[in-house]
């Protein structure tokens, strides 16, 4: 799960990583509001799970009642990259001496945990990384050792003389381990602070805040329920996510059902070299039970833009008679709009294409090969278009 | 010959009272392999379908001898499950549990390299093993897979680790061993581990790779297949038109520096020189000519 901005900075901040007083607002009335308590000059955020706000117009400074008002209205109900703002987050303006980059994530290479470091933080990260690896500073983590204390040494001569003034680099020190209590007590994919802004004083304040959360990790944490509910999910997500079904909806017109992620991406694979677009990727996962085949049928029938349904199955922990009995439980249930075609190999797979062969009907087509049933499916999807 | 598992594998199931425990361990030993006991806490003495079941993996490995275990418990309690398999001297740890979160696969991780370096673990989130002929550990199912070899397979998806075997299979071509070393960002056992296995392997004249976006495996694997592979080496990498996700934040690109697409996989294998496959089908007949020209 992504966090927004100001849930991450929440979630940060109970670990200790200074953030901002800021407050949400939804309305200009509140946004005004808001700013008369922090204070101007202040900031107004959209709240969108996208990048590149700032350069969209989603994030400006106001110094005054009007310009709160006018940035409000301005800011409320705009588009982000197919998001509407509906809520932005209001913080006092800060002037940083300088600004940071500071991330924890997973190094699946290294199969350990990593910190990112950099004195060069801001929208342009990723070409410092590509143009001067040496400003960006990677720390591989001994795992329950905690973060390493950083020397100002370490972040070479693009720190500047800012991090050399007494008392800075212990303060950094400070913010990276509670940066770190929040990336693994509160079991996080990954932690991104950037800006991780220097202040006058001598103290950093995180200026955003990314936290992607371990999905694996919600049995425990019961918390993570109600951040979920201020997210905004696309209906079908939501359904699919009820029903522990890996759904994500694309723009073609053939529907796919697959059990595994592999299976199901080259199942994409195979309808786009038989001429076809899928209309989405969904993976049931394994050992999937008629109940959860038969609402991923009825899920991705429900997209309007489905004119075929490609289930493409090879069982292993999944039963093929399971998978066969979902197929004839949606039929009886619902009135699938769309033809099905499948492909059934793997466990119990002469049992599921018996119990279709006695059950399923007409609109029903089990082909002998995944590259014959993604013809069948585009073939299908163009006639009924 | 077969890599890591074989006829003189001696099987331990974690979890074996358990709906899905009970119905692949039973499948295992029917098909030949040696799966001699059960573990699961406060179940000690009872039995399935006539497989002792103990309390702990230590007192089945003294009653029974056991090498290899197959854990098949539930994610909040999977990593305990391996890491009390490794201390109590398996040397082959199958884990097919998935979900299991993400700090928990790191520190699992590091204690297995720290305390226990004589084992391997396979997985977590994988379909296990089979060597074909001689035994198989986890939940491919045992028709799919023909004896003999030549072919060694290794793949990081599931299902399409069964795609893979029963196509060749179609096509009368024989496998040595067939490891699925699962989906998860930190798993136990490699690609590069396992190409280094099958390089060794004198039965093992070809290898299949199957890949998918995501992380930096692949990427590593051409590295290795480059400097150390001799064998001919067919790949296919799942996912060439697969959504991009949302991204999140600028950690993911500057970890892996841009590689992770399946384009940038098929590039980096083809520059290794691995035989890149456009699609599964494809891919087990590149692997059956080069087999059919290896026998010939």
């Amino acid at each position: 799960m992504d966090l927004l901005e100001y849930q991450g900075k929440r979630y940060m901040g109970r670990w200790g990583v200074p953030v901002l007083d800021g407050g949400l607002a939804s309305s200009p009335g509140d946004v005004l509001a808001v700013c008369h308590q922090v204070g101007f000059p202040a900031v107004v955020k959209a709240q969108v799970p996208v990048g590149g706000r700032g350069k969209a117009g989603g994030i400006r400074a106001v110094s005054h009642d009007g310009e709160a008002l006018d940035t409000a209205r301005r800011v409320l109900g705009m588009d982000l990259s197919g998001h509407r703002v509906d809520r932005v987050l209001v913080e006092p303006a800060v002037r940083p001496e300088a600004e940071l980059y500071a991330a924890l994530t997973i190094d699946r290479a290294a199969r350990s945990e990593l910190l990112i470091l950099s004195s060069s933080g801001g929208m342009e990260i990723e070409q410092v990384a590509t143009a001067n690896p040496d400003a960006v500073l990677r720390v591989p983590l001994e795992p329950g050792a905690g973060v390493p204390a950083v020397e100002a040494a370490a972040l070479g001569a693009a720190s500047g003389a800012v991090l050399h003034r007494p008392g800075v680099v212990g303060s950094l020190n400070g913010v990276l381990k509670a940066l770190y209590r929040c990336f693994t007590e509160g079991d996080a994919y990954m932690v991104e602070v950037n800006p991780l802004a220097l202040l006058e004083d001598g103290s950093f304040v995180a200026l955003d805040a990314k936290v992607v959360l371990d999905d694996n990790a919600t049995y425990r944490h019961p918390e993570w329920e109600a951040m979920a509910a201020e997210l905004e999910w696309d209906p079908r997500d939501l359904r699919a996510k009820r029903n522990g079904l890996n759904y994500v909806g694309l723009s073609g017109q053939v529907g796919i059902v697959a059990n595994g992620a592999g299976l199901a991406m080259s199942t994409l694979d195979v309808v786009a070299q038989a001429g076809g677009t899928a209309a989405n990727f969904l993976d049931i996962g394994g050992g999937a039970s008629a109940a959860v085949m038969s609402d991923a049928l009825q899920l991705v029938d429900s997209d309007p833009a489905v004119r075929a349904i490609l289930v493409n199955i090879f069982g292993g922990i999944t039963r093929c008679d399971e998978v066969a009995l979902g197929i004839v439980r949606a039929l009886s249930e619902v009135d699938l709009r769309s033809p099905i075609v499948l492909r059934l190999d793997g466990t119990n797979s002469a049992e599921g294409r018996h119990i279709l062969a006695e059950q399923a009907g007409p609109s029903v087509t089990v082909s002998a090969s995944m590259l014959e049933a993604a013809a069948t499916a585009v073939r299908l999807a163009g006639a009924t278009a | 010959m077969s890599i890591f598992l074989d006829e003189t594998s001696v099987v331990v199931v974690q979890g074996l009272t358990g709906a899905q425990g009970r119905f692949h361990g039973l499948r295992n030993r029917a098909y030949g392999t040696r799966v001699v006991a059960g573990v699961t806490p406060g179940k000690g003495g009872q039995d399935v379908d006539g497989i002792p079941v103990f309390g702990s993996v230590a007192s089945a490995v003294e009653r029974t001898g056991a090498d290899t275990s197959l854990v098949v418990v539930p994610a909040r309690w999977a990593t305990d499950a391996i890491v009390e398999a490794a201390a109590a001297g398996i040397s082959l740890v199958v884990c097919i549990t998935e979900g299991i979160p993400v700090h928990d696969a790191v520190r699992c991780h590091a204690t297995l390299q720290s305390r226990f370096p004589a084992t391997r673990l396979i997985g977590p989130n994988c379909p296990g093993l089979i060597s074909p002929g001689k035994a198989n550990v986890g939940i491919t199912s045992g028709d799919i897979a023909l004896a003999g070899g030549p072919v060694g397979i290794v793949s990081r998806s599931g299902t399409l680790t069964y795609q893979a075997l029963s196509d060749l299979t179609e096509r009368g071509v024989g496998q040595t061993t067939c490891v699925g070393i699962g989906g998860d960002p930190i798993p136990g056992t490699s690609f590069t581990d396992c190409l280094a296995a099958f390089q060794q392997d004198p039965d093992t004249k070809v290898v299949m790779l199957i890949g998918e976006i995501g992380g930096s495996e692949e990427e590593q694997a051409a590295l290795y297949i480059r400097s150390h592979v001799t064998k001919p080496v067919v790949a296919y990498v799942a996912g060439l038109t697969a959504p991009v996700g949302r991204r999140m934040g600028h950690a993911g690109a500057i970890v892996s520096g841009g590689l992770g697409t399946a384009d940038a996989k098929r590039q980096a294998l083809s520059e290794a020189g691995a035989s890149v496959a456009d699609d599964p089908t494809q891919a087990a007949d590149m692997v059956a000519a080069i087999a059919g020209a290896v026998a010939a």
